[in-house]
């Protein structure tokens, strides 16, 4: 008597098929099936979100069943990622172009941060600013006047914007206007103003405050009248370009640069400016191998804000330093920073300093690495290998281990050496707190004093447990228990 | 010198990390040795011992640590370099293994979309959770961790059955299926004998029986030790296996190894046996005998239920014809059965060269239920044996690493194995404790498994056959005589080789029984003698 045995027919199934194991743990038992004729895959099993108990419940929960398909959520938040189409349409002053933005009020890089908590690169970046819109005369008013609570100070993200290093953006400084036109949301930045003694490291001495001023009257001018003659800037093509060029998109802009000058300079010769001028304006841009890197954040910055507040989603939609806090936001939880102490970068120094001189990690600027390029697209600029340990086999590495915790790649973004794979894209918050990977991040180093300037660049590792809180605040929004 | 030396976001397995720990021990000028992953328990560890935890702020699970307690400066180095090697020797193996490696499950999943199995070994705390999602993607699941909560295990094992999945463990060391070994199991010929199991080395037992007797196996489904005994896990895996086995044509007959199950259990199980319309063998370790059915024979040992299997797989009609055929004869019967009177004569060989004082039963196991067993059986005989497995508490060891009276000892225990790799992956702490009894002049007979197959040591007999040796030469220098008495559980397409580890020990004069059944009958029937005096 053979029993109809309906419940038991995935085992009967299972006797009548080719063993084929998948094994997490021990390896051996993997290599004996294969011995023994068997099929075997073996994970390299870590332990999930690194024991941390709160974590793993936080990803067990989702898992479970959440009020919103988080899948679809992700896939249309990814949808809108790679959809975007960063233009760049013009160059304006930060008061008339910039949403909510005030005499009174400066904006910063990173998470929200008070005067009593802001590191020296921001403090100095801070006190150049109030002297550049001309609210104090010398550094002790101005520092005094950020004290006192008459001046506001807000997040670049609150306001579509993004600024390198201490991202500090005043009413009166020109900025870049970045258009997704696939979208038509807009994102600003101010100009890059060059290496050494600048405002973004926290300079804030009279020749720092009098390139801002050339830049006002007389750079912003002669780009803004040559990207007229020139036309909107499709910045997805160009950033496409210079990934295939050796730029990662974040620490090594030289390609970009060299490309936007290429753009630019036909549309420049024509302008009614005298000789001099036009040719400074050049030279500037020319000395200044980040002058792309301003551009390619505001363009990442368009294209990642397109997939914010999407209910239900995972994706990290910013990620940003103000020198003491590192911060994201998820989309599925707009408005919402969470936050952990700013790390210490782990780089080259430029001669004559180390790390005894190094500011925390700072900036804006890792929305070119939230949008997938930057230390995403590492193995795309083997120029630069040293900051990952020395050989294109590294940065390889990196790239390769980003896919792990992203939902997407690029169709636009592509890198060579991988055969023209899509650079990884759409960091999924839970495949970082469950593998533990945190997003590479490559970034330059400030000198923690004020005014100094650039000291080195390197890799800097986000605090795991920003990700985390993100993940478990994201869970009691949307697990069913 | 205590010096500690970390590597960051490099995992390692606990048993490679055990090896590791192992093979620094050994190395001249190294007091203590520690390769471990930072985990706040090892962390806490190693500040208690002494070593500086400054050093270990801010590590993780994925954290590799050596801690070494060296002499000197060029020992600590010789230390860390050997333990990078040992780890690496594990990384060179594995790419030589030809077995593809991948980050996660979601990755494996892509990589063999058919896959149908999952084997999980990693820690006993995140088992469930990877369990959870194979299940989730539609595969049959073998958790060979421990220490599962038993709320995860119900709840697994609610989700298998109404997925009609395969849930084999927790807890589960042996299995095999469609002929492949899985974890730690024996390459046994294919037949018509389903086992269904609760345990590891009983299953491995029948199973290289039934091989050994000219039958083979159709599945053996290891089920976790819990399955059956525990009410609340009500059987879940045991039952649904039988269904399946009961369906399955190339099943002919079913056989159920375990623990006695909770009694609710027990009558779902007979019914489920009954119901299968195939004949059924079943052997309930330690519980009071129960009388066969029409289609249902309840053996009394491993040995017996292995035989009635294979003489009902190979066409005995009934129970009772099947049980005719292995009634004893005098001599060895074509089982290769030493009688009840042949093990009388061997007992009474070696009892007869005993020393006066030497009057106790040592079992030392690597199998736990080999170690059962034996302790049900000598328990009985002997009139109280002391083990750390004894359910009467009366009779367990107040400190199993010291022997007192009549021992059989699990050594594969928690107790024994807690930051040490199982003996059957390692039987040097088998060796150890053999050379300790043997110099324990009131020691009269030292009665042993050894266990082959996967997952066990490449040489178990070779690792052992030293101690034998030392301790042998001990007796008889104080003018007495060891007897060491052994079973081998294995079939010759072991990796190992059953003749050859029989040969190996027979070659230092143990004496090796066909089954452990048989080899703790000698071994009781010696210390029996030893008791009564009887030796000179």
């Amino acid at each position: 008597m053979i029993r109809d045995a309906m419940n038991a027919k995935p085992v009967l199934d299972l006797f009548k098929t080719k063993l084929s194991v998948i094994n997490l743990g021990l390896e051996s038992f993997a290599a004996n099936l294969v011995r023994e004729g068997a099929n075997a895959v073996h994970v390299d099993w870590r332990t999930p979100a690194g024991g941390n108990a709160k974590a793993i419940a936080a990803l067990d929960a989702i898992e479970a069943g959440t009020a919103v398909d988080v899948e679809k959520a992700n896939a249309e938040a990814v949808r809108r990622i790679l959809a975007a189409e960063p233009t760049v349409v013009g160059i304006g002053l930060a008061l008339d172009v910039v949403p909510g933005m005030a005499r009174d009020l400066i904006l910063h890089a990173g998470p929200p941060v008070t005067w009593g908590k802001m590191c020296g690169p921001m403090r100095g970046a801070v006190i150049g600013g109030i002297m550049y819109e001309g609210l104090a005369g010398n550094p002790e008013e101005a520092a005094a006047l950020a004290a006192s609570g008459k001046i506001r100070f807000d997040p670049c993200h609150h306001h579509d914007s993004v600024g390198p290093m201490a991202g500090v953006m005043t009413a009166s400084m020109p900025v870049w206007i970045v258009e997704n036109k696939a979208f038509g949301n807009k994102a600003y930045c101010t100009l890059n103003e060059g290496l050494g003694k600048v405002l973004r490291y926290g300079a804030y001495s009279g020749e720092v405050l009098d390139k801002l001023r050339w830049m006002r009257d007389e750079l912003a001018p002669i780009l803004a009248a040559a990207l007229k003659l020139h036309g909107p800037i499709d910045m997805k093509s160009l950033i496409a370009q210079v990934l295939q060029m050796g730029d990662e998109g974040h620490n090594r802009n030289r390609a970009g640069t060299s490309i936007i000058i290429r753009e630019l300079a036909p549309h420049l010769v024509m302008l009614d400016y005298p000789k001099d001028k036009l040719s400074k304006a050049l030279a500037f841009m020319n000395a200044n191998d980040h002058f792309f890197l301003n551009l390619t954040m505001p363009s990442a910055k368009c294209s990642v804000d397109a997939a914010a507040g999407i209910e239900g989603s995972t994706i990290i939609t910013t990620m940003a330093r103000n020198g003491t806090e590192f911060g994201i936001k998820l989309s599925g939880l707009p408005g919402r920073w969470f936050t952990g102490p700013a790390g210490v970068v782990d780089g080259l120094y430029l001669p004559g300093f180390g790390p005894e001189h190094a500011a925390r990690d700072i900036g804006d600027s890792v929305i070119t690495e939230t949008s997938g390029i930057g230390g995403f697209a590492m193995a795309a600029a083997p120029a630069i290998v040293k900051f990952v340990g020395g050989s294109p086999k590294d940065a390889i590495d990196v790239t390769m281990r980003m896919y792990e915790i992203c939902d997407a790649e690029s169709l636009s973004y592509r890198i060579p050496v991988l055969d023209f794979r899509g650079t990884p894209t759409g960091i999924d918050v839970r495949k970082v707190v469950e593998t533990g990977i945190l997003p590479a991040i490559n970034t330059g180093i400030a000198h923690k004093d004020p005014g100094v300037g650039m000291v080195g660049a390197g890799l800097v590792k986000p605090p795991e447990n920003a990700f985390r809180d993100a993940l478990v605040a994201f869970a009691e929004k949307y697990a069913r228990k | 010198m205590k010096r500690i030396t970390v590597k960051r976001g490099s995992y390692y397995d606990s048993v490679f990390l055990m090896l590791a720990t192992r093979s620094l021990k050994g190395l001249d000028g190294v007091r203590e040795a520690i390769v471990a992953m930072a985990t706040p328990m090892n962390v806490d560890l190693l500040g208690d011992m002494g070593f500086p935890t400054t050093e270990l702020d801010g590590l993780g699970p994925n954290d590799l640590v050596v801690a070494v307690d060296a002499a000197n400066d060029k020992s600590a180095d010789a230390a860390v370099k050997e333990a990078f090697e040992s780890l690496d020797r594990k990384k060179t193996e594995s790419a030589a293994s030809g077995v593809t490696k991948v980050g996660s499950f979601g990755a494996a999943m892509s990589r063999a979309p058919d896959s149908n199995v999952a084997i999980i070994s990693v820690p006993g705390a995140f088992a469930a959770r990877e369990a959870r999602k194979a299940l989730e993607a539609g595969l049959h699941v073998m958790v060979f961790s421990d220490n599962v909560p038993l709320d995860d295990e119900i709840a697994l094992k609610k989700l298998a059955v109404s997925k009609g999945l395969l849930m084999m463990g927790p807890d589960c060391g042996t299995a095999i299926i469609n002929g492949k070994p899985l974890c730690f199991a024996n390459v046994v010929r294919s037949g018509t004998i389903g086992v269904v199991a609760a345990s590891g080395t009983g299953l491995q037992e029948v199973t290289c029986l039934i091989d050994r007797y000219g039958e083979g196996i159709s599945q053996a489904i290891g089920t976790g030790g819990r399955d059956m005994k525990n009410a609340a896990v009500g059987g879940m895996t045991s039952l649904l296996a039988i269904e399946a086995l009961s369906a399955d044509p190339a099943t002919k007959v079913i056989l159920v190894v375990g623990k006695p199950p909770a009694p609710e259990v027990a009558a779902k199980v007979v019914a489920a046996l009954r119901a299968s319309g195939k004949p059924c063998v079943a052997h309930f370790l330690g519980a009071a005998q129960a009388k066969d059915e029409k289609n249902l024979a309840f053996a009394t040992d491993l040995e017996e239920a292995s035989l009635l299997a294979t003489l009902l797989a190979m066409g005995e009609t009934s129970i009772e014809s099947a049980r005719a055929c292995i009634l004893e004869d005098s001599g060895n019967d074509r089982y290769n059965r030493p009688s009840k009177a042949a093990i009388e004569k061997i007992a009474a060989a070696e009892a007869a060269r005993l020393a006066p004082g030497q009057k106790w039963l040592r079992g030392l196991y690597t199998g736990g239920t080999l170690t059962d067993e034996t302790l049900f059986m000598a328990h009985a005989t002997l009139g109280g044996v002391r083990s750390n497995n004894q359910t009467d508490p009366a009779w367990t060891m107040a400190d199993p690493l010291r022997s007192e009276g009549h021992v059989v000892i699990d050594l594969g225990d928690d107790f024994f194995t807690a930051g040490k790799p199982h003996p059957m992956i390692d039987p040097a702490a088998r060796a150890e404790r053999l050379a300790k009894e043997g110099a324990d002049p009131s020691t009269a007979v030292v009665l042993i498994d050894c266990v082959l197959g996967y997952g066990s040591h490449a040489d178990p007999a070779g690792a052992t056959v030293e101690a034998i040796r030392t301790a042998k030469a001990a007796a008889i220098a104080r003018g007495g005589y060891l007897p060491v008495i052994a079973s081998v559980t294995g079939t010759p397409a072991d990796p190992q080789g059953y003749s050859d580890q029989v040969a190996k020990l027979e070659a230092e004069g143990v004496v090796v029984m066909p089954s452990n059944y048989r080899a703790a009958l000698v071994a009781i029937e010696i210390a029996r003698k030893a008791a009564k005096g009887g030796a000179r």
